[in-house]
């Protein structure tokens, strides 16, 4: 298929473009394959780049002769394009409608983008599993790395490689894999090296109505406790749901036949929940209408920030089980790819020093949600303005990124990274020119060749250049585990997302400014200071020299 | 310190050649709620301000609060005229002519009713009421619909329920903080405030403010006014300058209502504690405008509760002229600017763009911009606060740059020293000092040595919050015990009132919240585990 047939107007002169925060900006609206572009052809500070995957949805309008086309960004953005002349407009209303729903992941513009950039580290290789095992291999014997799955064969939403217990073979491992949802078998999540605890998730056990058993799946999960230990099975799912479950084949550990292990249930909402939640919320930001009552009436109805509160409970139950009361943990919910996910990744970002650098954290998302199978592709297909119910459409990743937010805000001089570092890593979950966020897994990744075809997103931002956007000033290596607190109080609307594009951020910008400058100085001067300290020392040396003999 | 108010007025450029001191209120012999110092136009007579005072509620008579030299505008407050259905008067009339031509730059005046338009015509009948716009000439006249004492009693009071909610879900949380009203309230009063700002400062027009007696809602709006447009009420003296002006000397009873005296309960109302939440909202929108931080609010607020100083004894300048508070007491500024290192606000810079002129709001109503102070309404669940506090370690930053500024001097002469003494081939040694160890900031010092500790101590904030637990309690009554036994010295209290700036929170990296009682926290989970399983 070519571009070119689905651009019926490239180009239109004298487009008028309202932002919020703007002037109105006069100019020609060009349309290419894959962006959206007004150039006022005087100044590039006006111009708009946009990217037809980043639209979620659009409005027209005509008043006469004149069109309106209102795009609704998959980043929450609203802009307004006024094109004279109405065949004008419906051209390339329905330009932008076909451009941004591709039908095919190839013709996304991953396949296409040639980076301006030198690549310095190909963010391909950037976080191998081997490297991650590494890390671990020194403090543990008990694990080890497996190849089971190296032809996607046993778990399709699962990389090639994974961590099992080092006393569970290959064969047993598909035999629990046909136990477990998805064929998602249990797996080393994280290890603490403190005391030897883990996290493993996995998808549901199908015990189904009658209360199947699988003795190798019993015993790989009993491996991974010491002598005597206890373990805990949080189901990020209520005991009702998961009761349902069975009726569906699926079902939860029975505790008669995992003796060692106590299961707790959490309560963390799914699928369209999600997606209607951050339709009502951001419906609510855009809404500069009513009075303040109806705002917080309407934040709390879209119920974003309990699904926030819910979610940072149950990783701080994970984090609780493993630090404070030395027992390791298998979580998992139905397919174990969206609320499980959310909960292993904030517990490392809780318990692990390292998840809290820049290095750590990419290395994280890439462990914890591209390898593990979230379905980005899926997910990420369509935003807040879309009318689809479509079922797997859902903000699981936004809302991970938002309690990392939380706990960034209680933890300010925790993180190596800024808040900027968040909201970019949500722009390209949803939209990008580089090949990370595409495709469900690893498997469909790897058919896509994307590590031939597109460039990674972590070769880019892994750039000094770029690096220095993203590291907050205040940060102060932290060896602790950080208990961030999840009462309502301490909760807040994440404004750097969801009010982004509805008020100014000057004041805020400039106070970021002052901050580095601040600490800039600072360093400034703690360099100069030891020089003159060098210089001096070597002087009063020379001084002693010249003197003693 | 003492602040002296005339010097107040001379900064704002008073007298001039249309404001002068009058002295009509002398021993208190036309207002005993207003001050003995007071300006007025140079054209009001003093027949004129006894006639006008006559016709004013409680005899309040339109006085200058704020005059805006740049354009002459000037913000008057008074209380509700006594003009029932029909009443007149002459005086009055003229008074407000008087301020209308004080400002040669404009030919009319803003008359600003900052009650809900409902109760001021209410008080029509009793008498009192609101100016007539066909009998005062060139006035526009305004309501502004700020709730009454009661209103906003009642709203703090369902806030603050909410607040003490046991281990509250989000909908609680909101759907409670929804329905006090509070931050709508903060949102009128902000409301007006910019309202009176903008006239002033982009139509160049004079407004006369008042409510009922002009010494609550007037109070509130005509301080927030102030200190977008100027930003010297941003310094910590300037704010100093500004409560003792628009509050203490005009009259706000704060015996009545803070409950400082045995009283009647329906007199407390929290006026005060709303202008300095304005405050805290604005410095949320503008962090580097102003001079103080947050914690300096919060120390403020508690004063106005706690009599400590004298301050904020009495209802007004003649009670505390009688019982002679000056003398016999300390005043609470004095206290907050020998400390004033606590109070700084390390983003705060006097050649910032924010720092000058007037603070500019947005004018479309973005309701989001108010949100709920758990800084202050919280402040005693120190689990609740953000664990790192940015201020505290942007000061460290600061206080360790100033001593590295001097060592570059001090080694920079030295070095020159030396190098001029070799070049003299002179073999006089100077003697090696030790550089001075660096250790970064006391702070990082402090998360490295506390690290045992913190593992024992992190916990609390977890399992006290987590929604299947409710016993989180005995952190906030320790510290409110603490507060209520501590020694009168204030130095020892105001760490414990602000909440957030103990040794352990200050460290920015130690952040793991205070250490706090271990013991119940296994049952704790184990507990969690049950209910939950």
């Amino acid at each position: 298929m070519e571009f070119a047939e689905l651009i019926k107007t490239p180009r239109v002169d004298n487009v008028v473009l309202h932002r919020p925060f703007y002037p109105a900006v006069e100019g020609t609206l060009c349309l290419t394959g894959h962006h959206l572009i007004l150039s006022s052809r005087q100044d590039n500070t006006e111009e708009l780049w946009l990217l037809h995957s980043n639209i979620d949805a659009i409005d027209k309008r005509f008043v006469g002769p004149l069109g309106t086309i209102i795009i609704k960004c998959k980043d929450f953005r609203i802009i307004q394009l006024d094109i004279p002349g109405m065949e004008e407009c419906l051209n390339i209303a329905s330009s932008i409608e076909a451009l941004s729903t591709l039908d095919s992941i190839t013709l996304m513009y991953p396949f296409f983008y040639r980076p301006m950039f030198e690549v310095i580290e190909d963010g391909w290789h950037s976080f191998l599993p081997e490297q991650e095992f590494e890390l671990y291999s020194s403090a543990t014997s008990e694990w080890r790395l497996s190849y089971v799955n190296k032809e996607f064969a046993v778990c399709p939403s699962y990389p090639p490689i994974v961590i099992v217990p080092k006393s569970i073979d290959d064969e047993a491992l598909r035999k629990v894999a046909t136990f477990r949802h998805g064929g998602r078998f249990p797996v080393l999540s994280y290890y603490h090296k403190k005391n030897g605890m883990v996290i493993m998730r996995s998808g549901q056990p199908l015990t189904g109505t009658n209360g199947r058993r699988c003795k190798e799946d019993e015993k790989l999960i009993n491996a991974t406790l010491r002598a005597g230990k206890r373990g805990y099975i949080i189901d990020t799912r209520s005991l009702n749901v998961a009761q349902q479950a069975r009726a569906k084949g699926g079902g939860f550990e029975q505790e008669a036949h995992y003796p060692q292990w106590r299961r707790i249930h959490k309560s963390i909402e799914r699928y369209h929940i999600l997606q209607e939640s951050l339709i009502k919320l951001v419906e609510a930001c855009n809404d500069q209408t009513h009075n303040m009552d109806r705002w917080l009436g309407k934040l709390e109805a879209s119920n974003w920030l309990t699904h926030i509160k819910e979610i940072l409970t149950t990783a701080c139950l994970a984090a609780q089980c493993i630090d404070r009361e030395g027992a390791s943990i298998l979580i998992h919910g139905t397919e174990g790819t969206d609320s499980t996910l959310q909960v292993t990744s904030l517990a490392q970002i809780i318990l692990e020093p390292r998840s809290r650098t820049i290095r750590g954290f990419e290395a994280l998302i890439e462990r914890e949600w591209l390898q593990a199978g979230h379905p980005f592709q899926q997910r990420c297909a369509q935003s807040a303005y879309c009318n689809s119910k479509q079922k797997w459409e859902s903000p699981v990743f936004l809302l991970f990124l938002d309690c990392v937010w939380q706990i960034l805000r209680q933890f300010p001089c925790s993180f190596e990274f800024n808040e900027n570092f968040l909201i970019m890593l949500f722009e390209h979950a949803y939209a990008s020119q580089f090949g990370t966020f595409l495709g469900n897994n690893e498997s469909e990744r790897c058919k896509l060749k994307l590590q031939q075809k597109t460039m990674s997103l972590w070769s880019w931002v892994n750039r000094p250049s770029e690096l220095s956007k993203f590291t907050n000033p205040l940060f102060e290596a932290n060896n602790l585990v950080i208990w961030p607190s999840v009462a309502p109080q301490s909760l807040q609307l994440w404004e750097g997302i969801f009010l982004r594009w509805n008020r100014s951020s000057k004041y805020l910008d400039e106070a970021y400014e002052e901050m580095v400058n601040i600490i800039e100085y600072n360093k400034e001067l703690q360099a100069k200071v030891n020089v003159l300290r060098r210089q001096l020392a070597e002087l009063e040396t020379e001084d002693g020299m010249q003197e003693s003999p | 310190m003492l602040i002296d108010l005339s010097e107040e007025y001379k900064r704002m450029g008073l007298p001039n050649n249309y404001w002068q001191l009058s002295d009509v209120n002398r021993d208190y012999r036309v207002c005993d709620s207003y001050p003995t110092e007071l300006y007025v136009p140079k054209s009001a007579t003093a027949h004129i301000i006894v006639g006008s005072s006559k016709f004013r509620s409680r005899r309040r008579f339109p006085a200058l609060s704020y005059y805006y030299k740049d354009n002459h505008a000037s913000i008057c407050r008074s209380s509700q005229p006594l003009s029932g259905f029909s009443a007149r008067c002459l005086e009055d009339e003229q008074m407000l002519q008087a301020i209308r031509k004080a400002n040669p730059g404009s030919d009319f005046i803003y008359v600003v009713d900052t009650r809900p338009k409902l109760n001021a015509m209410a008080n029509r009948a009793a008498g009192k009421g609101y100016e007539n716009e066909d009998n005062y000439s060139n006035i526009k006249f305004q309501f502004i619909g700020i709730e009454n004492i009661h209103v906003m009693r009642s709203s703090l009071q369902k806030m603050l329920e909410v607040c003490e909610l046991q281990s509250p879900s989000m909908s609680d949380f909101l759907w409670g903080l929804e329905n006090s009203g509070w931050l709508r309230h903060i949102k009128a009063i902000m409301d007006a405030g910019i309202f009176i700002a903008k006239a002033v400062s982009e139509e160049g027009a004079s407004v006369l403010v008042h409510c009922s007696d002009g010494w609550d809602r007037t109070a509130q709006v005509c301080s927030v006014a102030s200190l977008l447009l100027d930003p010297h009420y941003r310094t910590l003296k300037g704010f100093m300058v500004l409560i003792e002006k628009d509050w203490i000397s005009f009259g706000h009873k704060f015996n009545h209502r803070y409950g400082n005296l045995d009283g009647d309960p329906k007199e407390i109302s929290p006026v005060i504690d709303q202008f300095i939440e304005c405050v805290w909202q604005l410095m949320e929108q503008f962090p580097c405008a102003f001079e103080f931080n947050e914690r300096f609010l919060i120390h403020i607020q508690h004063h106005v509760y706690s009599c400590q100083f004298g301050n904020f004894l009495c209802n007004s300048q003649k009670e505390r002229q009688e019982l002679k508070i000056q003398e016999r007491t300390y005043s609470l500024w004095a206290h907050l600017w020998k400390n004033r290192a606590d109070y700084m606000n390390p983003l705060f810079r006097a050649d910032h763009s924010q720092t000058r002129g007037t603070l500019r709001l947005p004018t479309t109503p973005c309701n989001f911009m108010y949100k709920f102070w758990s800084g202050m309404y919280n402040r005693f669940e120190k689990g609740l606060q953000p664990r790192q506090s940015v201020t505290d370690y942007l000061m460290a930053v600061k206080e360790e740059t100033q001593q590295l500024e001097e060592e570059l001097e001090a080694l920079e002469e030295r070095l020159e020293k030396i190098q001029k003494v070799q070049l003299n081939h002179t073999k006089v040694k100077s003697k090696p000092s030790e550089p001075s160890k660096h250790s970064g900031f006391s702070t990082s010092d402090n998360s490295t040595a506390n690290t045992p500790q913190d593992y024992s101590g992190n916990m609390k904030s977890f399992p006290s919050r987590s929604p299947s637990q409710g016993d989180e309690d005995s952190a906030l009554i320790l510290t409110q015990d603490n507060l209520k036994s501590s020694d009168p010295d204030l130095s020892a209290n105001s760490d414990q009132e602000s909440g957030v700036e103990d040794l352990s929170c200050r460290s920015p990296s130690g952040g793991e919240c205070a250490p706090s009682e271990d013991s119940g926290k296994d049952r704790d989970s184990d507990e969690a585990v049950f209910l939950t399983a």
